[in-house]
């Protein structure tokens, strides 16, 4: 599926020398005064309706409809990674009016103009955003993006097989121990990061020397490998068929929900790790841009933001969600303390640690070395 | 040897079959995980039912798969009639690779290629959105009609020529010997044809992944773009009602193959 997204990109390529995102004349307001809303997002990010949750985007269309006396309909789209949609806007096929890309995608998209600056007017509940998630690397000056969700990575054991004194840092994943009963991400970016992070390299090397060091780690993991993943990690944590695996903290309470009898799994946060964060954009093709504001307001509105971390169970940077009483209560103490753990100074480890958009060279560096920690 | 072929038949089978088995079984299990069965539930059925976005793709992907296939079953049989025509021997042959082209080549090219076709047109008329059903409906007839054309022309050969010639000698138009001779003779290929185009067109993740617009997202496309997460297991109770509908199909049409057959 790697091979789609890196031809949709070829493509995008090849129609960008025609033109960008954007150009097209408005054709928003449909029949009789419908206004149409397009978002284009990560699937399974937003709380659906489904098993009794509360259902976004029909909310925002009634609400909208009672608020501003007109009806809009939201085309609700999603998509695999933001490679793809990249793809998919650059090649200026479609017009999305907000989208949700991980920071460096936000970096490079502004980048490349392809983002309006936000009117913060429409969006009055920016107010509630931790400062925390103000002024990071893909967005010095908080103008195109307002934060969503953010994730960190940790590592997943199972306490039924590993002993509970072996379970910190990255080096349980190297731990010649659990020979056989290892997972280690499926691409190179978040592989070649556990390596770097236990290593103490910086992530986003300009040497080819740090490469190298990780892949000469990642090589000294392969006889302890168990396999390489990405969410089959789900199934082999959840039924034991496997004892270690980083994964993101939200999605360890997915696993928590459906693991068999007999499986104990536990989780904690190696140091350093890599935190990733989400926000909403406004792509230079939109069609209505204060629509657009007003829908991003409203997903920072209480009800909404409340669900939606729920349902990811990812961490919100929503002053609102992470104090309200019915979110603590509903996630649990425990739950809340590995989502949110206590930092001395988010911004800076953030800034230091994320992944960044490397330079093209060094990209084909990493996914030769890649290929090699395939075949080998 | 006979059990070694028993055995052969049985593993095949099972192959075949197991993995439809471990979705149809997990559909119905109680917890999230593919994994672990901890008892029996509808709830997924139930969720499924409640996923408005989900039951929207499904409808998307049958109302593009009818379309795509009474478009392309008129268009191939249109064409094959044309192309039986043709008395010049090579136009014949070129003609007949040309309509060959979009089945032998890779998913992905005719995908982008089409793509690319979309956005330079889109362009040109100065849309915002290049693709929409309209390009998703026009690929998928661009992959469906070679299927079509492929099961039509075998039966045309078949056919008497002397069979249209005879009705017409007997006072019928020529519009008229097509429509009351012609068709009904070619028939069978026709229905195959149409059945071929409508699956093909069903399941197309590919080419619907790049012709596809706003607001018109494929079953396909759905499924992969949970990846993000795990698939749910409403998708499990989906396939399985899918599953259901079509062995019913495929049983329903085998029945009725099996009756003409004692008529004849």
């Amino acid at each position: 599926m790697k091979k789609l997204s890196a031809s949709l990109l070829l493509c995008a390529l090849l129609v960008g020398l025609l033109a960008g995102c954007g150009g097209g004349k408005a054709q928003s307001t449909g029949s009789a005064g419908t206004l149409t809303l397009n978002v284009y997002n990560w699937g399974e990010y937003i709380s659906d309706g489904s098993e009794d949750s509360y259902d976004t985007v029909a909310e925002f269309e009634i609400w909208y409809q009672e608020t501003y006396g007109r009806k809009v309909n939201v085309n609700y789209d999603t998509y695999a990674s933001n490679e793809d949609m990249y793809a998919k806007l650059s090649a200026g096929a479609v017009s999305y009016d907000v989208v949700i890309p991980s920071d460096y995608m936000i970096a490079r998209m502004a980048d490349e103009d392809m983002l309006l600056e936000l009117n913060f007017d429409n969006i009055p509940n920016y107010a509630n955003i931790d400062d925390d998630f103000k002024g990071l690397f893909y967005d010095p000056e908080d103008k195109y993006s307002v934060p969503y969700a953010y994730g960190i990575v940790g590592v997943i054991w199972n306490a039924a097989e590993v002993d509970e004194a072996d379970a910190t840092g990255w080096d349980l994943m190297w731990n010649e121990k659990y020979s056989g009963r290892i997972l280690q991400f499926n691409n190179p970016r978040d592989a070649f990061g556990t390596a770097m992070y236990k290593l103490g390299l910086d992530v986003n090397s300009a040497d080819k020397a740090d490469w190298d060091k990780a892949y000469e780690e990642l090589m000294a993991q392969r006889p302890l490998r168990y396999g390489l993943v990405m969410d089959e990690i789900y199934n082999m944590m959840e039924s034991g068929e496997a004892a270690i695996g980083a994964y993101y903290a939200g999605d360890y309470f997915t696993m928590l929900d459906a693991q068999a009898d007999g499986v104990d799994l536990r989780f904690y946060y190696p140091e350093p790790t890599n935190y990733y964060v989400d926000a909403m954009c406004i792509p230079s093709c939109c069609q209505n841009q204060e629509l657009a504001e007003i829908f991003i307001n409203f997903m920072l509105s209480r009800d909404a933001a409340v669900a939606n971390a729920e349902y990811t169970y990812y961490a919100s940077p929503n002053r609102i969600v992470y104090t309200d009483e019915e979110y603590l209560d509903d996630l649990g103490e425990e739950t809340i303390e590995i989502l949110y753990p206590e930092m001395e100074d988010f911004a800076a480890q953030y800034n230091e640690t994320a992944y960044r958009n490397l330079p093209q060279e060094m990209l084909d560096y990493l996914n030769t070395l890649w290929e090699n920690v395939k075949i080998n | 040897m006979k059990t070694a072929s028993r055995i052969y038949t049985v593993l095949l089978f099972l192959f075949l079959f197991a993995p439809i088995a471990i979705l149809l079984v997990f559909s119905f299990n109680e917890a999230k995980s593919l994994s672990v069965f901890t008892g029996f539930s509808l709830k997924w059925y139930r969720e499924l039912f409640h996923d408005e976005a989900t039951l929207q793709s499904v409808r998307n992907t049958l109302l593009l798969a009818v379309s795509a296939m009474v478009i392309s079953t008129v268009m191939g049989t249109a064409a094959a009639v044309g192309i039986e025509r043709l008395r010049v021997k090579w136009l014949r042959y070129t003609l007949n690779t040309a309509t060959d082209i979009p089945m032998t080549n890779p998913d992905i090219i005719t995908g982008i290629s089409l793509m690319l076709m979309f956005v330079f047109v889109g362009r040109l008329f100065g849309l915002a959105n290049s693709l929409s059903f309209w390009t998703l409906l026009i690929a998928h007839v661009t992959f469906c009609l070679p299927y079509v054309i492929l099961q039509v022309l075998p039966r045309l050969r078949q056919m008497d020529p002397s069979l249209p010639e005879a009705a017409e000698d007997l006072g019928c138009t020529p519009l008229r010997a097509f429509f009351k001779v012609t068709i009904p003779e070619i028939m069978p290929g026709i229905l195959t044809g149409a059945v071929m185009a409508f699956t093909m067109s069903l399941d197309d993740f590919v080419i619907s992944y790049f012709t596809s617009g706003a607001g018109f997202q494929t079953l396909p496309i759905r499924i992969y773009n949970m990846t993000k997460k795990t698939v749910t297991p409403k998708m499990y109770a989906l396939a399985t009602i899918i599953f259901f509908v079509i062995l019913a199909l495929l049983l329903i049409s085998n029945l009725t193959d099996q009756g003409e057959k004692k008529k004849d």
